[in-house]
């Protein structure tokens, strides 16, 4: 993967947002430091860092131009203090008003405490707002919905998050490497091994150490036994959603076997800490690799009959066809990955744009469909088992030989990653000094596709949210940090 | 001596539904269970629950009115009493000669105009979407369910529910096509005005998404309980109508002596677990529908039971 950092002066940070705006480049972050902007963004094959130096405390807005930066840089504002100069939205994002500081990870003040947060207007005769959340009567993350109705259909919803703010960007910042790297492991648990993954090619990136070469076959099959849990585990999810328990029971059970054999394999249900900077912390042995094919085998045996299940439903098909549609250009516009962006005919993944082993040498597709509704992201689920069911026996088939990990050396560096998590891309830039991290910059899938869903659920019926927001299926602790 | 005996039976039947509600609503749950390979609670689950929430302490919103703590007892007197008129197991009840089908339908309809209020009493903004959805449906279930009353009054030639089944029971009443109609509707309109799959999700945690949930969000403690128990009535009471009007076999008549009363009460408590596996199949096996399409399925009960009531002018010829 091709990477350039340049810094550059305010002019040239506008030609970078220009870039975005005229759809050339995709942005991928925007992250601070004190006193200092960065912006990532993607070409066809490479991924550029621009930043800027702010001494006065504030940077010419992209998200004034280019909405998907909107939410980037209200987290920028809240945890440095850094001012989007022209910026269309200058409401606190991360900071509720319950932190004691404000700008913590800046030039930190006393918090003003809390204060009313004006949710965006909808006004006309008949409308009624409906609040819901943070706290759910399931037992689910935490986040604020804000719904505009008139009568069943929504006019307009705003999502309002950051109340599972832990302030990982300050824990990681100082922290020694293993523990930083266990803290990134941390920011979104369904997606612990993709963090995991793209911490330690950031690393490494950094550090210029190259991972052996089984400890890469092994992140992949780790990666892949992740994607299987999750979206076996979102097609029952999203079934259960439309009250079809029948989908859900047997989805679970499914899921239940893949984090079984993964306990085998890798000693940890959910692979937590299994992959470190420098390789894996757990080596597969014969025993472990018995068990991931005995589990490939039960899912392409079972799921076929699920899938049948789904589509010869027609009470089900009812529910998910047409339903919170996301139009392909929106997709585009805000870059989203995963199924959200697959859904609409976005063709993205890292995998395949920006190669990484074991990936550079393995045969999958990357489905994509047109409809952009829940029917086509439970579908982009479904073809992408399949495809993991694939990558998984490849793997197995030509693990290489070696040991699990390579030394690391001590060094100081500046590295990033793009790793294709079960959501979409998870983005990871570090900063490295002898011994520990400087600075850290987490960018989980969500931050694109949280606004898609406000977009997509317009013009649907109130009744029809937890369908939609389930075939998203957003990390609210990976945007919270 | 027979004042006594009907007043036994009365007090029997009363005793009965209360006691057999739970038992209905835990074994269609344990039968659902089943059906999705889990294990379930054992039957006697909503038992516990009630007696869980009796002791527990209410807990009110500052805004609650007298409406919202009455009404729940007004619901369960209401569903009580409705309950109390379905024959279960003997036709000889007291009440039921003094209340027909069209006063079980007024005071289920009495019941639901209370859960309504007080769902909109607290002013939370769930209470106010589950109250003008349930109002919405009830507003298309009532007249389906009239319709449905209109053709077993004009075939049995009464709305008194004994004599229906009676009616039912005789040779005269042989196989017809508004029979079959009106089964099927008055399994759509229990379907609904019960919150089941596909029109209501009892099961749900999705606030947006609850009809009947919605309303009873706030309440807590006791209150909750009879409101509970009150739904667990109403679908004993729905099964038991169906089975009363439809399969009225094993109902001991009027007069009968213990052992008729004994077999009934064997072949209603059979009657029961059939309905009820036949409900968690029925919810096992679909998904629930769009809030709006609730309209076109209770729209189509209603057609059904107009059709009925036309098809039996039509083949008398007339009023006679």
């Amino acid at each position: 993967m091709r990477w350039d950092q340049v810094t550059v002066d305010v002019r040239g940070w506008r030609q970078a947002t220009e870039s975005l705006i005229a759809g050339r480049r995709t942005l991928l972050g925007l992250w601070g430091e004190p006193n200092r902007v960065h912006m990532a963004s993607r070409g066809e094959d490479e991924i550029a860092v621009v930043s800027l130096a702010c001494p006065k405390g504030s940077f010419p807005s992209v998200g004034a131009r280019h909405s998907p930066a909107i939410r980037l840089e209200r987290a920028i504002a809240d945890l440095y203090g850094l001012k989007a100069e022209g910026t269309l939205d200058g409401r606190l994002w991360l900071d509720h008003g319950r932190w004691t500081v404000r700008h913590p990870l800046g030039a930190a003040a006393r918090s003003k405490g809390p204060a009313p947060y004006a949710f965006l207007a909808a006004e006309g005769e008949s409308l009624h707002q409906i609040p819901v959340g943070p706290v759910h009567a399931g037992i689910i993350e935490p986040g604020h919905f804000r719904f505009t109705a008139s009568g069943e259909t929504v006019v307009r919803l705003e999502e309002r998050l950051g109340y599972v703010h832990r302030g990982l960007e300050g824990l990681i910042a100082g922290a020694p490497l293993d523990r930083a790297a266990r803290l990134a492991g941390r920011a979104s648990g369904d997606s612990t091994v993709a963090y995991a993954v793209a911490f330690a090619r950031a690393a490494e990136a950094a550090l210029g150490v190259e991972a052996p070469s089984r400890a890469h076959w092994l992140r992949g099959l780790m990666a892949e036994l992740e994607r299987l849990a999750n979206h076996l585990g979102d097609i029952g999810a999203i079934c259960n959603d439309a009250a079809f328990a029948l989908m859900h029971a047997h989805c679970a059970v499914l899921r239940e076997q893949v984090l079984r054999a993964a306990d085998v394999a890798f000693g940890h249900r959910l692979m937590m800490d299994c992959v470190t900077p420098g390789g894996v912390a757990v080596d597969l042995t014969p025993a472990g690799a018995e068990a991931v094919r005995d589990l490939v085998r039960t899912v392409r045996e079972r799921f076929p009959l699920l899938i049948d299940l789904y589509d010869d439903t027609a009470s089900l098909q009812d529910r998910t066809v047409g339903t919170g549609i996301v139009k392909a250009e929106l997709a585009a516009w805000f870059g989203a990955s995963g199924y959200v962006g697959r859904a609409s005919s976005g063709g993205f993944d890292a995998r395949k744009a920006f190669p990484y082993p074991p990936y550079d040498a393995l045969e999958f597709e990357v489905p994509t469909r047109d409809e952009g509704d829940v029917n086509a992201r439970v579908w982009i689920r479904i073809e992408e088992t399949r495809q993991s069911l694939s990558l998984i026996d490849q793997i197995l088939d030509g693990l290489p030989k070696g040991p699990p990990t390579a030394p690391l050396a001590s060094g100081a560096g500046e590295g990033l990653a793009l790793v294709e998590g079960f959501r979409g891309d998870v983005f990871i830039w570090l900063r490295l000094e002898p011994g520990k991290v400087t600075s850290a910059y987490l960018r989980d899938p969500s931050w694109f596709q949280w606004p898609l869903l406000e977009a997509a659920i317009e013009g649907n019926i109130v009744a029809d949210f937890p369908l939609c927001n389930k075939s998203f299926n957003c990390s609210y602790a990976g945007v919270d940090l | 001596m027979e004042l006594i005996q009907g007043l036994a039976i009365e007090g029997a039947q009363m005793a009965l539904v209360l006691a057999l509600s739970p038992l209905l609503t835990g074994f269609v749950r344990k039968v659902k269970a089943r059906l999705t390979r889990r294990r379930g609670p054992q039957l006697i689950q909503p038992y516990r629950d009630l007696w869980r929430l009796m002791r527990k302490e209410v807990v009110l919103a500052e805004t609650a009115s007298w409406l919202f703590r009455a009404a729940p007892y007004l619901i369960f007197a209401g569903t009580w009493l409705a309950a109390a008129l379905v024959p279960t197991f003997a036709t000889g009840l007291m009440f039921s000669w003094s209340a027909d089908l069209i006063a079980i339908i007024a005071l289920l309809g009495s019941a639901r105009f209370f859960l309504a209020l007080a769902g909109m009493d607290i002013g939370t903004s769930f209470g106010g979407i589950g109250s003008s959805r349930e109002v919405m449906i009830a507003s298309l279930a009532e007249p389906a369910l009239i319709m449905i009353v209109f053709s077993l009054a004009l075939l049995a030639g009464s709305t008194q529910l004994s004599t229906v089944a009676g009616y039912m029971l005789s040779p005269n009443a042989g196989l017809r096509v508004t029979l079959a109609l009106s089964l099927v509707a008055l399994i759509m309109v229990a379907i609904a005005e019960n919150a089941r799959i596909p029109v209501d999700n009892p099961a749900t945690h999705l606030e947006l998404t609850m009809v009947h949930e919605a309303m009873v969000l706030e309440y807590s403690g006791r209150h909750l309980a009879v409101i509970e128990l009150a739904s667990q009535l109403q679908l004993l009471l729905y099964v038991s109508l169906i089975a009363c009007i439809f399969v009225p076999w094993g109902l001991a008549p009027v007069g009968a002596g213990a052992a008729a009363h004994a077999l009934g009460l064997a072949a209603y408590i059979g009657k029961l677990a059939v309905a009820g596996t036949l409900l968690a199949l029925f919810e096992t096996a679909i998904a629930k529908m769009r809030v709006f399409r609730v309209s076109a399925f209770l729209g189509a009960a209603f057609m059904m039971g107009i059709l009925g009531v036309v098809l039996l002018f039509v083949s008398r010829g007339g009023l006679q």
